[in-house]
Parts: C-alpha cells; sequence; structure tokens
C-alpha cells in the first residue's frame, strides 16, 4: 500500500491541490484504507486513494468555505497544474528535500510523503515523541505553503537527505521500522527516474554496506569490526546488486565527468566487500579510491577529514602503520577532539605493535563516544590492548 | 505509581566504597560482566513492567546562561570541574513504592566490577513529581 503514496501524492499535488491539506487527506485516506480493505479490498487500490483522498479534500474546503463563502470560487477554479516533471517520487521527493527545509524536516517530510510512514513510525525510528513529530511535520509543511514546486530541485539534496535516513537505520539500534531498507527502497526508486550517475552510486553504496549489516553486531549487541567479522554473514545477492549497480553508474563517466563521491565511496566498499577473507582485502586498490575521493574536494583536510581519516587508515594498511599515523597527524587541529579521529589512531598504533600507546588513544576515543554499542566496544578494545600489553611483559 | 530515576555518576556523590581505575584499565573479562550485568538490568526491568527509560550521557558538560539582551550566551565548563558531580546516566523506573526504588538501586549497585566482586557503586534516587492532582 505505501508503494502507492508517492503515486497518489503526487497527482493530487500536480492537480493543484496545496501540498499540506493533500498531504494530510491522504493520511487519512491510508488510515481508512487499513480498516476497509481487509474486508473489501478494491479493485484498483490507486484509485480508491486518489478518490477517497480527494474526498476529503472537498470535506477540508467545504467546512472552510461555510465559514468564508468567498473561497468557494476559488475552489471552482484549480491552479493550473505545474510543469510535468516525469516521474512522481522524483516530483516529490524535491518537493520533500526543499533547501530552505531543516535536514531533520527533510528527513521526516521524505519518510512521511514519500516512504508512507505514518508519524507514529518517524516518531518512533527517531526515538522523539510522537507529537514532537508530529510538530516538526506541520512545520515542514507550512514553510513549503506558498512556495513554488514547480522547479526542478537538486537532486544533491535528495541524496543527501536519503543517505542522512540510511545512515540513521545502519547505526542506529533496531527499531521497528527498517530506516535503511526504506532509504534503499526510495533510491532504487530514484534511479527509475533520472539518469544520475550519482543516484547509482548512491544506491550501490547503501547496498554494498547494507550487505554486511548482518555480520556487524553479534548477538549480544556488541559491534563487530569488519576485519572480525563473519563473512559468511553476508547477503551475496545485495553484494552482487550492488556492484552490477555501480558499474552502470562508473559507465557514465566521461573525461569531464569523473565519478562523484558516492560512487567513489561505493567503490571502496565492493573492494571491503569482495575479500573472502580480511587478509584478502586489497588496500593498494582502496588507497587508489581515496585519492580519488579527497581529489573532489579543494583543501579536504577542512572541507572532507571523513575522507582524509579514512584514507590514512588505508595508508595505514599499505605503507605502514607509521605512515598512517602521520597522515592522522595533519588532521589533528580539525579532528583532535572526536572520537573517530583516537578511534584510527589506536587502531595503528594497534597494527604498529605500540599496545600502550593503542590503549591510551581507544580510552580517549571511549570518552569522546557519543552512541552507548560504540562507547563499548572502545572501551572493550582499550583493555585488551591493556591486557595484551601486560601479557607480553609478563611472558618476557 | 511513583517513578523515580536511579542516577549513575561518572565522579561525585559519598567517598566510595570500593575505589577502582577506569573500566578500559580493567582486564577484558571483568568489562565484559560488567557490560553484560547492564545489559540483564534493562531487560529484568522490562521483563518486571518497571522499565521507562535508560539513557547514559557524554561526560562533556558545558553550563550555559543567558547572556543579556544582544549578547551570545556565556558558557563555561564549571568552576571547579574535577570535584562537581558528574552524571553519567540513569534508569528511569515506574514502580510501587520508595522501598523497591531503593531496592533495585542497590541491585544496580552490585554490578561486577574488577575481579568479578561487585562495585558498590553509589547510586542516587531520585522521585519524580508527577503531574497532575494525587490521588490521596
Amino acid at each position: 500500500m505505501r508503494a502507492l503514496v508517492p503515486g497518489v501524492l503526487a497527482g493530487l499535488v500536480r492537480r493543484g491541490e496545496d501540498f499540506d491539506a493533500a498531504e494530510d487527506a491522504l493520511q487519512e485516506a491510508l488510515m481508512e484504507a487499513l480498516r476497509v480493505w481487509p474486508e473489501h479490498p478494491p479493485r484498483d487500490p490507486r484509485a480508491w486513494l486518489a478518490t477517497v483522498a480527494t474526498r476529503r479534500l472537498i470535506d477540508a474546503r467545504r467546512s472552510e468555505a461555510a465559514r468564508h463563502r468567498r473561497e468557494e470560487a476559488t475552489y471552482a477554479e484549480p491552479r493550473q497544474a505545474a510543469i510535468e516533471v516525469g516521474d512522481d517520487t522524483l516530483f516529490l521527493l524535491f518537493c520533500c528535500c526543499h533547501p530552505d527545509l531543516a535536514p531533520a524536516s527533510q528527513v521526516a517530510l521524505t519518510l512521511r510523503a514519500v516512504g508512507g510512514l505514518t508519524t507514529r513510525e518517524i516518531a518512533d525510528a527517531f526515538y522523539v515523541p510522537e507529537a514532537t513529530m508530529a510538530q516538526r511535520i506541520s512545520r515542514a509543511k507550512r514553510s513549503l505553503q506558498g512556495r513554488r514546486l514547480d522547479q526542478p530541485g537538486d537532486v544533491a539534496v535528495v541524496l543527501r537527505v536519503l543517505y542522512l535516513v540510511y545512515m540513521a537505520g545502519h547505526t542506529g539500534p533496531a527499531t521497528r521500522v527498517d530506516l535503511a531498507g526504506e532509504a534503499i527502497r526510495l533510491a532504487r526508486q530514484l534511479t527509475l527516474a533520472t539518469d544520475e550517475p550519482e543516484v547509482r552510486g548512491l544506491l550501490a553504496l547503501m547496498l554494498l554496506n547494507h550487505a554486511r549489516l548482518p555480520a556487524r553486531l553479534d548477538p549480544e549487541g556488541r559491534i563487530v569490526t569488519l576485519d572480525r567479522q563473519d563473512r559468511g554473514l553476508w547477503d551475496t545477492r545485495e553484494i552482487a546488486e550492488g556492484v552490477r549497480v555501480l558499474q552502470s553508474a562508473l559507465s557514465m563517466q566521461t573525461e569531464e565527468r569523473p565519478p562523484g563521491r558516492y560512487q567513489v565511496e561505493a567503490a571502496i566498499a565492493a573492494l571491503h566487500d569482495d575479500a573472502a577473507v580480511t587478509e584478502e582485502t586489497d588496500w593498494p586498490q582502496i588507497l587508489a579510491w581515496y585519492d580519488d575521493l579527497v581529489a573532489l574536494t579543494d583543501d579536504p583536510v577542512r572541507h572532507d577529514p571523513a575522507a582524509v581519516l579514512g584514507r590514512a587508515v588505508a595508508v595505514g594498511h599499505v605503507l605502514g602503520a607509521a605512515a598512517g599515523l602521520r597522515e592522522t597527524n595533519r588532521l589533528r587541529e580539525v579532528l583532535g577532539e572526536r572520537h573517530r579521529w583516537h578511534a584510527v589512531r589506536g587502531h595503528l598504533h594497534e597494527l604498529s605493535g605500540d599496545l600502550p600507546a593503542a590503549a591510551v588513544a581507544y580510552a580517549e576515543a571511549a570518552r569522546g563516544a557519543t552512541n552507548v554499542a560504540e562507547r563499548d566496544h572502545l572501551v572493550r578494545r582499550a583493555a585488551r590492548a591493556r591486557a595484551a600489553e601486560l601479557h607480553e611483559q609478563s611472558s618476557h | 505509581m511513583p517513578k523515580y530515576l536511579l542516577l549513575k555518576h561518572y565522579r561525585g556523590g559519598p567517598e566510595p566504597h570500593r575505589p577502582v581505575p577506569p573500566m578500559d584499565q580493567w582486564a577484558p573479562e571483568d568489562v565484559e560482566a560488567h557490560m553484560a550485568f547492564l545489559r540483564h538490568v534493562s531487560e529484568l526491568l522490562e521483563e518486571n513492567g518497571e522499565y521507562v527509560d535508560a539513557q547514559a550521557l557524554t561526560p562533556t558538560r558545558t553550563w550555559v546562561r543567558y547572556g543579556g539582551p544582544d549578547a551570545a550566551p556565556v558558557t563555561t565548563d564549571g568552576p571547579l570541574p574535577e570535584t562537581s558531580d558528574l552524571v553519567a546516566g540513569w534508569y528511569m523506573i515506574d514502580v510501587e513504592s520508595h522501598e523497591r526504588a531503593v531496592e533495585l538501586a542497590a541491585y544496580v549497585s552490585s554490578e561486577p566490577g574488577p575481579g568479578g566482586k561487585p562495585l558498590y557503586e553509589w547510586i542516587a534516587v531520585r522521585e519524580v513529581m508527577s503531574e497532575g492532582p494525587s490521588d490521596g
């Protein structure tokens, strides 16, 4: 049923209905569908939803018209539909990811208007009270009022919003709503609407990371790092699809249009997925892609420190831990307070065999962590590094 | 039923009954036992129907006050950051009585520390004020 939401909503908005009112009416129609369909399944579900939502819109307008008679005239002449945008999903994503909205609002509105999730489900997924999420959504819709929704939006903003949805699902604890799966579903729809290679790049990146999700936590909920994961748990079907999508994106590149950041990050993920055992990881290739990634930004240390930090790990594996640590030094001023910087340095110290330094770095990282599972993981690594060091000392 | 906050602290409170080093300096198996116990506490509270919420806080604290008209907020890390109380997290529980809250706090405090022996950590028990008028 949720798959029908974008089509029905886009139809109403294109017909000239107000986005806010149309979205509310469709939510009500969905509620009614949940009640009615189990006993009376409609022959054409999409038409059923459109009809019921339209009836709601007319009812709402009638009660308003009773108060303001004159508005009846306005209703009799519906506004001309905005320009035809090829695909409903793309059209709605541009509405929901309007650059004037804050990222949290873009995410919430996208999940409701395009994903068809209920306010309750979205609230649960982000651990806020339902009333808070309802308010966030209605404020977002209100700030869209009066905006022209006929200009094609910025695909880059839409991609960022979808990636935010994905990351919320990937790194957060399990909730009833599969946000990561939802982001993948929406990105897949988006690839049908546009040929932009970065859309495929993002879809590939999400698929290639999502494939490893079943191995990321052990049964007790503890984080398992990539090098220790049970690769038998990886979803090979998803990896195959991710690689296929990435290849189709990369095949569109030209001299003037090198692969964008999602394609590059997907290529890195693909190389990790490709190794049957951690020792077979093709670090030189990964480093080459990281070189491309940092080259996409002017002054990457300041403007894309996460890429420089990722590259430092690859440098550590290709050129040695000392070289990797030197790379992280360049980031001290920008990232020195962040737990990820300390965690990477802990990993590189461990790689070099300097266990006391690794223990100190992991403990520092644990103090800066903002996620319980990550904090616990970093405390464990600090304790393990320290214990290994004591064991080494006592055996000498 | 009254609600209570069981507060855990990074520092502050009465003199520790059993002083211990930071957890990253414990033996790995003691770290595992400690974390497993805390997971068990949450599960237990949920099974009992006493669980409301549990959260952990990062150790960074910023004090903020209104800076005055047209002025930026005034912030500070605190005058004596090393000696003042610093909350680490809480369980919020919904229980029959104050006695039950104390019982559960003592159970949390029995969490295993280095060597698998109880930590005897001080837990602050605070009753949450209810909203409406009381039944009595």
